[in-house]
């Protein structure tokens, strides 16, 4: 019973200076699922999943109380790996974060920083300037990291688009593009949550459906907390809803009963469209 | 209002070409091939060239160059990386903007005192670089601090969500994206670090050696200190033209430093932005 939850948080708070934003918040998020957050803007959904990766603190004038534990392990112990928890849990951002580097580097990024070499440091330094490895030669080869570059941009839907353009700069992808780069950067890490806040937001229709199927099918490895704004969304996709107002989660529970009988007042006049 | 900046440019452009044009007039004439590469000769000076205070030039502006852009760099990475944001720090980045500001010779003043003086460098080419490295810091600094806070906060955060630290990145993403734009400042400090006169006479410039420095501790010979001389204290009735020649192949080739320098920041950024 224990393992099927992932993520457990308990009487989570937070603080911007004195602002408190997020108000005991004790929620359990099930193993390889959807979870979706929803909720007005400013209810503090942001808040809560950057609290999950401690990308939070990053913000020098963040206080955090409370007790989040992911795979049975409590993140916010002094002992704690930062950088070992940041692996695990990956996260895609609102707006598409490419680096300024090839798509190729940009999904490799994560296992480079691990310390996995690439396989052109094998080659003699003369070398550097022959051709560029076509998309043949990479897909087959046997190196870790090609393999893991080439697997993450297929699943995340990315691979037919940009395997001819492996070597050009990620910032010349579309916008839909540049997110699902991003997926596929945060998976190359093999996490096994992995957090998104609202990553449709900047996308068009297109590009937000195809984000979501891709979601659909990762989830069945992955775990997957995702921050939206559209309740549309939210039922297409989600599996579990958490319910967000003034920074207290008024209600989480199967996104069926979610929309269909909600437990609280607060979240049926927001999934009746009341507010938001 | 749109037209009179556009006048004041135009205005601005003719006179920097009014300069050339008057300068090439008095001193085309002895621009040669012997006037850039013979030993400057210092009774008759038609009989000798300027070489000697080309290289120093040189030397001094690949000296400053190699100092002040990366202390300058890591000087701006650190305050706007490593430093909390408070007081100090607006204290400094106000105290660095003002430096920029201190008449050069007041440089040449503190050099005298620091490297020639204090640490014994003597009057030498590499009391000059030094001194010329400090004047031009606050630019350098200025325009890393700049280049650095015009950088994307996400790229931060998403390099640290997939498990960087934050040496890794800042190594791998906002150092090389940074550096482009800085450069602009190092290549702007560095052109007028060539151009200046006072701050080297005061540590090491001199106006006539038989030979060049094969040290850093040698003294020196320099284009903007050359032309100073000629055009004031020299007796020749060909010091004048001398000096309007020997001015030219100093605009030249700060003009040069500067295109160089410009060529590569497009060539970085091209490469950053693929
Ligand atoms: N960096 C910040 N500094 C101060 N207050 C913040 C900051 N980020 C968010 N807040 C405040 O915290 C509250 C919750 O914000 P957020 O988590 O972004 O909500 P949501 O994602 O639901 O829109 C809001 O009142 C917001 O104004
Ligand atoms: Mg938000």
């Amino acid at each position: 019973m224990k393992n099927n939850y992932t993520l457990e948080v308990k009487n989570l708070q937070v603080w911007y200076e004195d602002q408190q934003v997020l108000k005991q918040i004790s929620v359990k998020i099930p193993k390889g699922k959807i979870t979706a957050l929803i909720g007005a803007s400013g209810s503090g959904k942001s808040t809560f999943l950057r609290s999950l990766n401690r990308i939070l603190e990053t913000n020098p004038v963040v206080k955090i109380d409370g007790l989040v534990k992911i795979g049975g392990q409590k993140i916010y112990e002094p002992t704690t790996d930062l950088i070992e928890l940041r692996r695990k849990v990956g996260m895609v951002f609102q707006s598409p974060t490419p680096f300024p580097k090839s798509i190729y580097e940009n999904v490799a990024f994560g296992l480079k920083v691990a310390g996995v070499k690439p396989n052109q440091s094998k080659k003699p330094w003369w070398q550097i300037f022959e051709q560029k490895r076509t998309a043949n030669e990479i897909e087959n080869s046997e190196d870790f990291m090609d393999k893991v570059v080439v697997n993450s941009l297929k699943e995340a839907a990315l691979w037919k688009e940009v395997k001819d353009r492996l070597h050009t700069s990620a910032l010349k992808l579309s916008g839909g593009q540049q997110q699902r780069l991003c997926i596929a950067r945060a998976i190359a890490v093999q996490p096994e949550i992995l957090l998104l806040d609202e990553p449709c937001s900047a996308l068009d229709p297109i590009s937000t459906k195809k984000i979501e199927e891709l979601l659909l099918k990762l989830s069945d490895k992955y775990t997957i907390v995702i921050v939206t704004h559209n309740l549309h969304q939210a039922k297409r996709i989600s599996d579990h809803i958490g319910f967000f107002h003034l920074g207290e989660m008024i209600e989480f529970g199967e996104s069926q009963y979610i929309f269909e009988k909600p437990e609280q007042k607060l979240t049926k006049e927001y999934v009746g469209g009341h507010f938001g | 209002m749109k037209n009179s900046f556009k006048y004041i440019t135009y205005l601005t452009l003719s006179l920097l070409l009014i300069v050339v044009i008057l300068l090439f007039e008095q001193g085309g004439s002895v621009l040669s091939w012997q006037f850039l590469s013979k030993n400057w000769s210092h009774v008759d000076i038609l009989k000798g060239g300027i070489y000697p205070a080309i290289i120093g030039t040189l030397w001094l502006g690949l000296g400053v160059m190699l100092i002040s852009f990366p202390v300058g760099f890591l000087s701006g990475l650190y305050l706007t990386e490593y430093m909390n944001h408070g007081r100090l720090k607006r204290f400094l980045i106000l105290v660095i903007r003002n430096l920029a500001g201190i008449p050069s010779v007041v440089y040449g003043m503190f050099g005298l005192a620091l490297f020639v003086r204090f640490f014994g460098f003597g009057s030498s080419l590499l009391s000059a670089i030094l001194t010329l490295s400090v004047m031009t810091l606050p630019w350098v600094i200025t325009a890393s601090i700049e280049a650095l806070e015009a950088l994307p906060k996400s790229w931060r955060e998403a390099s640290l969500a997939l498990g960087a630290t934050k040496w890794q990145t800042l190594l791998n993403v906002i150092i090389p994206a940074a550096i482009p734009t800085s450069l602009t400042g190092g290549i702007v400090a560095n052109a007028r670090a060539m151009g200046e006169t006072a701050p080297i006479i005061v540590v090491g410039a001199t106006f006539y050696l038989s030979k060049l420095p094969d040290s850093l501790d040698d003294k020196f010979m320099a284009l903007p200190y050359h032309v100073f001389i000629l055009a004031t204290q020299h007796s020749s009735q060909h010091a004048g033209a001398y000096a309007a020649a020997t001015a030219l192949v100093l605009i030249t080739i700060s003009f040069g430093m500067s295109a160089i320098g410009m060529s590569l920041r497009y060539y970085l950024r091209k490469k950053l932005e693929g």
